[in-house]
């Protein structure tokens, strides 16, 4: 109970702000006379969600599953060049320096290329969602691999560890925290790589919806959507959070042990 | 097995200098032996390179010329014949307090089960019961110490390397750990070479101490401490006690040698 209360005081303030947001919107769209195709007031976009609710599961199952299959697919990218570069010099000298360039090809450029290539399914929108998600996660394991501490590492060694006990005694886990860094900026942006995907053509998706509402001038629709996928993202970024927590319990360990 | 009368532990003509321009000599023509069950100490000053012999006698670093060998066998190249304690506790944040302490075992080869029965039994002992479950981030340093010796000792191993273990406790701690040190090695009856800067640390513990000179470092003398155990702290200013810590300043500063704590 005192948890929770805690929790309430913390949030507190940054909720009050948010609902001051939303009522200077709904007055400011009133007293302005602002119309609706422009700013629709705030009320209207529970409107459109009801409105709308008979499609709206279809399109979250699509951006979902693009999203999460392409984060999935991403890790599992991520991690095997994350082992190679740290573990074999040449791998290092060969994909570092492509990894770097590759992060400076604006990804979503190559939609159009990718609906050419792969159609209008799903695999171009996975293939956005890994292209983005990949580089942080290989980065970021890669440099845990490369960091583990060398002290640690010696002494497992001493102790008559062959290549692969080091690995997975030291080298492994040492990289857990940082692959969970990689991990997590990746799924802040997964959903949001996939909704763009879907805007260069799609059979269904939150990317697909919102083009179609704006060639209607439903604005409501459009807001109600961006909310929607906000929504659906800080949700991810939250699973992959506490999947972190699970896996790191040494992290949130309690009060230090008393005396000696 | 060994001959009888082979030496646990034995070190020849080691020499050793750290690539570079000029090359850097640590190391010069090291001699020492440890008996089977003797308490020995390398006592040094600072970065008279003390803990390179111990990383030598644990296999980790190959010594530019000279032989190293446990119970015959060389260690040179070959990691997993001692069980070492470097300086740094090194627990795995990762690892609760158990498998923390059965790491080695379990590297060598011993059942987990079985390494973790024998942990059991030596918590008490290691002032660590109770903490089984807890993360190394949870204990004070000296539980952290202690966990770290306790995870050597469950090696199955004949020979011990302790390298500076007490170094980072302060000073109080410190003179309680060497007491419990010398009871837990009592019971133990293995081999221990102890590297350490501390004159009474050396004398409290050992029934050899080598002293070394500065880097590079050579042995200038080897002392029998023939003192009856168990020791005490107490015996720091009994008469043969004060007496061999004169021989061992008197070597720490033939010409050559710094000053040590």
């Amino acid at each position: 109970m005192t948890r929770a209360l805690r929790a309430a005081r913390h949030y507190l303030p940054a909720a009050l702000f948010l609902a001051a947001l939303i009522v200077v919107w709904d007055v400011w769209v009133r007293v302005a006379g602002t119309p609706s195709y422009l700013m629709p007031p705030p009320g209207s976009l529970l409107d459109a969600f009801l409105d709308q609710r008979g499609v709206l599961p279809g399109h979250i199952r699509t951006t979902l599953t693009e999203a999460l299959l392409g984060l999935a697919l991403a890790a599992l990218l991520g991690v095997t060049t994350a082992a190679l570069i740290a573990s074999l010099p040449l791998a290092r000298r060969v994909l570092y320096p492509l990894l770097v360039v590759s992060q400076n090809i604006p990804v979503l450029v190559l939609a159009p290329l990718l609906a050419v290539w792969f159609g209008f399914g799903l695999t171009p929108k996975v293939v956005i969602v890994v292209l983005i998600g990949f580089f942080p996660i290989a980065v970021n394991t890669a440099d845990g691999l490369m960091n583990a501490d060398r002290e640690m590492v010696a002494l497992v060694r001493s102790m008559g560890a062959d290549r692969l006990k080091v690995l997975r005694l030291v080298l492994i886990p040492s990289a857990v925290p940082s692959f969970f860094a990689g991990l997590q900026i990746g799924a802040a942006y997964a959903v949001i790589a996939a909704v763009i995907a879907e805007w260069m053509g799609a059979s269904s998706g939150l990317g697909l919806f919102i083009v179609r509402s704006q060639r209607a001038f439903r604005t409501d629709q459009i807001f109600m959507a961006v909310v929607l996928i906000a929504l659906i993202s800080i949700a991810l970024f939250v699973c992959v959070h506490l999947l972190a927590r699970y896996s790191m319990p040494w992290r949130h360990a309690g009060a230090p042990a008393e005396g000696d | 097995m060994s001959a009888a009368g082979e030496p646990a532990l034995r070190v020849r003509s080691l020499g050793h200098s750290y690539p570079g321009d000029p090359p850097v000599a640590a190391l010069d023509e090291i001699d020492l032996e440890a008996a089977r069950g003797a308490f020995v100490s390398l006592l040094g000053p600072s970065g008279c390179g003390k803990s390179t012999v111990l990383q030598v006698l644990a296999g980790l670093l190959a010594p530019s010329r000279g032989e190293a060998a446990v119970d015959g066998a060389s260690t040179i190249g070959e990691p997993g014949l001692t069980a070492y304690m470097p300086q740094r506790d090194l627990l795995l944040p990762w690892r609760r307090v158990e498998g923390n302490a059965t790491l080695g075992a379990e590297v060598a080869g011993v059942a987990r089960e079985e390494a973790r029965a024998r942990a059991r039994e030596l918590y008490p002992r290691f002032g660590l019961e109770g903490f089984e479950r807890a993360w190394p981030a949870q204990l004070s340093g000296g539980m952290r110490q202690r966990l770290a010796l306790l995870r050597t000792f469950l090696m199955p191993r004949e020979t011990l390397l302790l390298d500076e273990p007490f170094g980072a406790l302060d000073a109080h701690t410190r003179r309680g750990m060497q007491g419990w040190l010398q009871d837990v090695w009592g019971r133990d009856g293995r081999t221990v070479l102890l590297v350490t800067h501390d004159v009474d640390e050396a004398l409290l513990l050992s029934d050899v101490v080598y002293v070394m000179s500065p880097r590079p470092g050579r042995i200038v003398e080897r002392i029998a401490v023939p003192l009856p155990r168990p020791r005490h702290g107490a015996d720091v200013t009994a008469e043969v006690f004060v007496a061999l810590k004169a021989r061992v300043l008197a070597a720490l500063e033939t010409p050559g040698a710094g000053a040590v704590e």
